[in-house]
C-alpha cells in the first residue's frame, strides 16, 4: 500500500516568545522541528507499511529550510519526500494549504497510486485540526478525525477508532481515505543509524504551484480566504487572596474556612 | 450574488447520542449577540436523527428559526454525509455568518463544509463580534500554545464560517412565549453519501463525572511528582462532589489519560471551583479553565504564574495542604 503523511515544520516549543509592545512573534532563536502531532502521523504510516508493506511518501509545503523536516521523514523510515516550495504559497491559511497539499497529493497518486492519506490532528503552532478534513474534501474521498487507533486493515479499507468526548467511534473507510491522528495512535522511534545516513542522501523533489497544477487564484496570502487582522498578547486576571499560616497544614485548613465563608462548599 | 446578500446568523446545534450537546446553548449566546449587531435573525441548524423535538427548544432558547434535517441516514455522524448535507443548506439558504462548536466532530464538520461551501473559517474561536463598520465577524482565537491571541477576518466570502471553542460563552437562559420557525430540509439520498461506514459507538469505560458538568474540579500538574498523586486529588474531588483532571506534564508522563487533559490542547471547562495542584499555569493550561468562577491554585513555588492571578494562592506542598484540607472537610 502506498500511504502520504503531510507533516509541517513548525517552532519546536509553543512556549514561543511573543514581544509585548508590539504582540510580534520573536522567531530569533527559536528551533524549528517536525510538528509533534505529525510524529505520531508519520510512525503510523511506517508502521502500517511494515505490516502491509508498500512504501511513505511525506509532503510538506513550506520555505526552503522547510527540507529539514523532509530528512527527518526519511530518518523516521520515509521513502519518498516531496516539498511544495513556491512564493505562490507564502501566507496560505488552511483553506488555501489544504488546497495546495491536495494537489500535491493528486500528483504524488499520479506517480504511484495513493491508499491512505494520514495527518496530524494538529498542528503546534496554530491549532486548526483543518488540514485532514479539508485535503479529503479537495480530493472528495472519505475521512476521519481525532482518529486514536487503527482497528484493522485489509486491502480495500482501514477500519479506525476515532476519540469523541464521551468516548470513541470506531469508522471503516475504503481506500483512499484521509485519517487525522491523536497522539495515542503511536510511539515515535528513535531514528535509526541507517534511517540517518539515508536522510543526508536523500532527493527532495520540490514542487511548485505550476508543477502540481494548482490554480494560483487559490493560493496564498492575498487569495486565501482568511486573514489576520490584528494579534495581541492575551491579558491575564489579577486578584489573589494569599491564604496565610505557618505551614501548609494550616493553610489548607485556612482554605477551608475561606471557602465556607464566601459559601463556595 | 453581493455579499449584502448573504442574510443571518447560523449556529450549528450539534446533537450527539440522541441528547443536544450543551455547546448549542452556548453558540446561541454567541450567535444571538452577532444577531441584534446585525439586525437578522438568528437560526440554528439540526442535523441527525429524531432531532426534530429540539426545534422549540433551541427556539426557546434564542433561536428565531431552525432548520431541522431529519433522516436516518444522520443517526451517526460520517463527515462525508453531514459535510455535504450543511453545504447543500449553506448554498441553499445563503446564510451571513456560520458557528459551528469546535467539538471533536465539529472542528472535523467545520473544516470539510467551509472547502465544499468555498468559504473561510476561523477554527477555535474564544470571542466572536460583529466589526461596526463594515459587518464583517472578528473571530478572536489562541495561537502559538495561548501565548498570542488572533482576531481572523474572512472578508471577500460568505458564510464567514467559525468553529467556537467549547464554554467560551455562557448557556443562553430560556425565555418564556418565545415562537419561532420551523423549516423542514429534505434529506437527498442520492447526494449526500459517503463510502465510509459507521460500525459503532464505544462508550468510554474510564467511569467518572463529566468534567464539561461538574462543579468542582481538582487538577494536578507537574508538581504532583507521580502518578500515585492522583489518589489525593480523587478523594479532594469526592469529598467536594467533583472530578479529577489534569494540565499537559501528567498526560505527557503518562499519569493520567489524555482524556482529563485542560487547556489549549486538551479541553475547555468552566466549573464554580477549579483547584490547580502542583500547576504552574501556563497559558497552555489556563486557556483551558480560566472561565472558572473560583480558581485555588496550591504550589510550592510562590512566583508560578497561577499564584498570581488564582483567587486563593496557596503557598505549600500539596501532600500537607491536601490532606489538611480533607481533615478540615471531615
Amino acid at each position: 500500500m502506498h500511504i502520504v503523511a503531510c507533516v509541517k515544520q513548525t517552532p519546536k516549543s509553543d512556549n514561543v516568545k511573543i514581544d509585548k509592545e508590539t504582540g510580534c512573534l520573536i522567531r530569533s532563536g527559536t528551533e524549528s522541528a517536525m510538528n509533534p502531532f505529525d510524529e505520531y502521523a508519520l510512525e503510523e504510516a511506517v508502521t502500517l507499511k511494515e505490516q502491509a508493506g508498500g512504501r511513505v511518501s511525506v509532503i510538506t509545503m513550506g520555505p526552503p529550510q522547510a527540507e529539514a523536516v523532509l530528512r527527518d521523514s526519511v530518518a523516521r523510515g520515509a521513502d519518498d519526500v516531496y516539498q511544495l516550495g513556491d512564493r505562490a504559497f507564502a501566507g496560505s491559511d488552511t483553506w488555501s494549504t489544504s488546497y495546495a497539499l491536495s494537489k500535491g497529493i493528486e500528483k504524488i497518486n499520479a506517480l504511484h497510486p495513493v491508499d491512505l492519506i494520514i495527518c496530524g490532528k494538529q498542528t503546534n503552532d496554530s491549532d486548526t485540526g483543518h488540514i485532514g478534513p479539508q485535503i479529503s474534501a479537495w480530493l472528495n474521498i472519505p475521512n476521519a478525525a481525532f482518529v486514536k487507533k487503527i482497528v484493522r486493515l485489509n486491502e480495500k479499507s482501514i477500519v479506525v477508532e476515532r476519540l469523541t468526548e464521551d468516548g470513541s467511534e470506531v469508522v471503516e473507510l475504503p481506500f483512499p481515505c484521509v485519517i487525522s491522528v491523536v497522539k495515542e495512535i503511536s510511539n515515535p522511534r528513535v531514528r535509526s543509524i541507517k534511517g540517518r545516513l539515508n536522510a543526508k542522501r536523500a532527493t527532495i523533489t520540490v514542487w511548485t504551484a505550476d508543477d502540481v497544477a494548482a490554480d494560483k487564484s487559490k493560493l496564498g496570502i492575498q487569495n486565501c480566504p482568511t486573514r489576520v487582522v490584528k494579534s495581541f498578547v492575551p491579558k491575564r486576571e489579577i486578584t489573589s487572596v494569599v491564604v496565610e499560616g505557618s505551614n501548609g497544614k494550616e493553610k489548607g485548613a485556612k482554605l477551608v474556612t475561606l471557602l465556607k465563608e464566601q459559601k463556595f462548599i | 450574488m453581493a455579499l449584502q446578500d448573504y442574510k443571518n446568523v447560523w449556529i450549528l446545534a450539534e446533537v450527539q447520542r440522541g441528547k443536544l450537546s450543551p455547546t448549542a446553548l452556548e453558540l446561541l449566546t454567541a450567535g444571538r449577540k452577532l444577531a441584534d449587531d446585525l439586525g437578522e435573525k438568528l437560526c440554528a441548524v439540526l442535523l441527525g436523527h429524531n432531532v426534530r423535538p429540539f426545534a422549540q427548544e433551541l427556539i426557546d432558547y434564542g433561536a428565531d428559526i431552525v432548520y431541522v434535517c431529519d433522516d436516518t441516514q444522520l443517526e451517526n455522524y460520517i463527515d462525508d454525509v453531514y459535510a455535504k448535507t450543511l453545504a447543500d443548506m449553506v448554498k441553499t439558504y445563503q446564510p451571513n455568518k456560520f458557528l459551528i462548536p469546535a467539538t471533536n466532530r465539529g472542528r472535523a464538520l467545520s473544516a470539510k463544509t467551509a472547502v465544499f461551501v468555498g468559504t473561510g473559517l476561523t477554527a477555535d474561536a474564544t470571542d466572536v463580534t460583529i466589526n461596526k463598520e463594515d459587518g464583517q465577524l472578528y473571530a478572536t482565537r489562541p495561537t502559538f500554545g495561548g501565548n498570542l491571541m488572533a482576531t481572523i477576518t474572512c472578508a471577500r466570502t460568505r458564510p464567514e464560517m467559525c468553529s467556537l471553542r467549547p464554554m467560551a460563552y455562557e448557556k443562553a437562559k430560556k425565555q418564556a412565549g418565545r415562537t419561532g420557525e420551523v423549516i423542514a430540509v429534505p434529506f437527498q439520498r442520492e447526494k449526500f453519501t459517503s463510502a465510509a461506514q459507521f460500525i459503532e459507538f464505544i462508550k468510554s469505560n474510564e467511569g467518572g463525572l463529566d468534567l464539561s458538568e461538574v462543579d468542582v474540579i481538582v487538577a494536578g500538574g507537574r508538581g504532583l511528582g507521580k502518578a500515585e498523586g492522583f489518589a489525593l486529588l480523587q478523594k479532594l474531588a469526592d469529598r467536594l462532589g467533583g472530578a479529577v483532571a489534569a494540565s499537559r506534564a501528567p498526560v505527557d508522563s503518562g499519569w493520567i489519560d489524555y482524556r482529563y487533559q485542560i487547556g489549549l490542547t486538551g479541553r475547555t471547562v468552566r466549573p464554580k471551583i477549579y483547584i490547580a495542584c502542583g500547576i504552574s499555569g501556563q497559558i497552555q493550561h489556563t486557556a483551558g479553565m480560566s472561565g472558572s468562577d473560583v480558581i485555588i491554585a496550591i504550589n510550592k513555588d510562590p512566583n508560578a504564574p497561577l499564584m498570581k492571578t488564582a483567587h486563593y494562592a496557596v503557598e505549600g506542598d500539596l501532600y500537607e495542604v491536601i490532606p489538611a484540607m480533607l481533615e478540615a472537610l471531615h
